[in-house]
């Protein structure tokens, strides 16, 4: 990393802001007219209930599906006129369920990453093995290299694929649902992983998550969405407030300090499920 | 590295073995001198109108096959599918024995007529692409294609003479036999406007296989991606497929072989040409003389090994792959 790209990335100022976004598929609006800002440098969390519209945020503002209407902005320009190259350089996804083919090796995924970066006729440089030796050590994937991403643990191959998202050295990015199929420690393994990066490079985090608590723990921000709109934005200590909650889930609960991190700590009242049985 | 080396040499052996050979037998350095403008009439006929249009005819389609099942079986990330398979063949083939057996067309136009059929099918591929299933629809679709041209090829045969049916079988089993200079170069010219789209997929299948999410996460479209994909292994299949016939297996094994040997788990789409060649050229010369004195089509060698090869692929620990 030289210090002109580390100057310029920061120059980009990379904030997204969304505004009046409606978003979904042909006939079901998902999000319909929303406004948000994503501060530069700091760990975001979406958390919201099943079908709230979270998943398909995140989509939008990795470009996944081209918004219905309303624009989304990275540091001031409207994405949809970012030649795609470029905004990959500076925004990247961990989608939900990335595949790795049969075989492919942990080292192979991860340069992988460095696509965006390359020009067409451009010969893989000594910058871009550095920077893919540099995510694997970071991610604790150096041992691992030459295994296939398909004979790897749960938690290592979600590593794997942060490498791979590192490797692309995106000033911004985005995860849904990392922690899915992983069991507690790995959750926090990660969740840890990701804080890191963005307090050591500065890399903006936006993670959409299921875990409430661990939303809590680790966020900078967090926003809870229901029914396609934002109903909180802010530090987990204010937002998480039992009536949030109720709006959010449709469940009564109790909210405390966490004894070891003093981050809101949500205890869900016995039977304070209010959804019916088919609903989510 | 070292593996790649013999592969190589490999391919130079039996691509000199193949000049080499025949009921003409010359020597390197005869063949040498020929191609250096000198030899006698006979040498210079010998070399230049009959092996060496053969030869390359053999290397270009052997990578054009190789490549193209590569390409297919890395977007796909189906280690069975190939052109065969996705009825890219099967289209050309219909095409090819209609025009054969019921207009009595040969040559040139022929050719182009198998190339018109293989676009045909391709169509449908093209239309089975789109949307978020594509991989699952194509093969499906393409299965469905193979077997219809497989019935209409049947029907066309028990409707005519019985030495009709005997040009057009061994059309269908896929022959090098007397490569004429037109079709080499034009399947060369093929290469020539697949290599810049080939450059580009390079690059960007390797992003497309990791998931549509993922591939735009790094800035590649994959709708993009699958539609060249399609348009090149078409272009290369069905030029190929209207010169030689539909050889079978080579699409299948090629990149089966290069895959294991980059073993990284890469799409090896240029290795997979390089064993692709020599694959076929290897089963051109093991059909003209493992038996003596009978001369049997390419595509009868491919069939056979590529059974073979198959069987034990899926017997061996290498067959996890599959």
């Amino acid at each position: 990393m030289t210090d002109q790209t580390r100057e310029g990335v920061q120059l980009a100022a990379s904030q997204l802001s969304v505004h009046e976004l409606v978003a979904g598929y042909p006939g079901r609006r998902v999000i319909d007219g929303l406004d948000l800002e994503i501060a530069a440098g700091r760990v975001t969390m979406i958390i919201g209930a099943n079908a709230c519209g979270k998943s398909t945020l995140l989509g939008a503002l990795a470009r996944l599906r081209a918004p219905i209407s309303g624009r989304i902005e990275l540091g001031g320009e409207d994405i949809a006129r970012i030649p795609r190259t470029e905004y990959a350089r500076q925004v990247g996804l961990l989608p939900q369920h990335p595949i790795a083919p049969e075989g492919l090796t942990v080292a192979e995924l991860v340069s992988r990453g460095r696509h965006p970066h390359r020009g067409l006729f451009a010969r893989w440089s000594a910058r871009d093995t550095a920077i893919v030796d540099q995510a694997m050590e970071r991610t604790g994937m150096t041992a691992l290299a030459e295994r296939p991403v398909g004979d790897l643990s749960g938690g290592q191959r979600q590593r794997a694929w942060i490498a791979m998202a590192l490797a692309q050295d995106p000033s911004i990015l985005l995860l849904d649902e990392p922690t899915t199929f992983l069991d507690l420690s790995h959750q926090l393994d990660l969740l840890e992983l990701l804080r890191t990066l963005n307090r050591e490079q500065g890399t903006t985090i936006v993670v959409v998550l299921h875990d409430l608590n661990l939303a809590a723990r680790f966020a900078d921000d967090l926003i809870v969405m229901a029914e396609g709109r934002v109903i909180a934005h802010g530090a987990p200590v204010d937002v998480l407030t039992a009536e949030t909650i109720a709006e959010a889930f449709a469940l009564e609960s109790i909210v405390i300090s966490d004894p070891l991190t003093h981050t809101p700590l949500v205890i869900p009242k016995p039977g304070g499920s209010h959804t019916s049985a088919d609903a989510g | 590295m070292l593996v790649w080396i013999v592969v190589g040499i490999a391919t130079v052996v039996v691509a000199v073995s193949a000049m080499v050979l025949g009921d003409y037998p010359l020597t390197p350095a005869q063949i040498g001198e020929v191609l250096l403008g000198g030899g006698t009439r006979p040498e210079q006929y010998v070399v230049l109108q009959v092996r060496l249009p053969r030869l390359l005819m053999a290397l270009l389609a052997g990578a054009a096959l190789g490549v193209a099942g590569a390409l297919l079986q890395g977007m796909l990330r189906n280690p069975l599918a190939s052109p065969d398979l996705l009825g890219i063949s099967g289209g050309s083939t219909v095409a090819a024995v209609y025009a054969l057996l019921v207009l009595g067309i040969t040559g040139p136009a022929l050719a182009a007529i198998a190339f018109g059929g293989g676009l045909v099918a391709s169509l449908l591929l093209l239309a089975a692409a789109r949307g978020q299933a594509a991989g699952l629809r194509l093969i499906l679709a393409g299965i469905g294609v193979s077997f219809l041209s497989a019935s209409i090829v049947g029907f066309l045969m028990t409707r005519v003479q019985l030495q009709q049916t005997q040009s057009a079988l061994v059309w269908l089993t896929g022959t090098l036999s007397s490569t004429p200079w037109w079709q080499v170069i034009v399947l060369a010219l093929t290469w020539v406007l697949a290599l810049p789209v080939l450059a580009v997929l390079s690059r960007r299948l390797p992003v497309a296989v990791l998931g549509a999410d993922t591939a735009v996460g790094l800035g590649v479209r994959p709708g993009v991606v699958r539609i060249l994909v399609i348009l090149v292994a078409v272009l290369l299949t069905a030029v190929t497929c209207a010169f030689i016939g539909p050889i079978s297996f080579i699409a299948l094994c090629a990149p089966a072989i290069a895959r294991p040997l980059v073993a990284h788990g890469s799409l090896a789409i240029g290795p997979s040409a390089l064993v692709g060649a020599l694959l076929l050229c290897a089963s051109d010369l093991v059909a003209q003389f493992a038996i003596p004195g009978v001369a049997v089509p390419a595509g009868i060698v491919t069939g056979a090994l590529g059974a073979v090869f198959l069987l034990w692929l899926l017997a061996t620990s290498k067959g996890r792959a599959l």
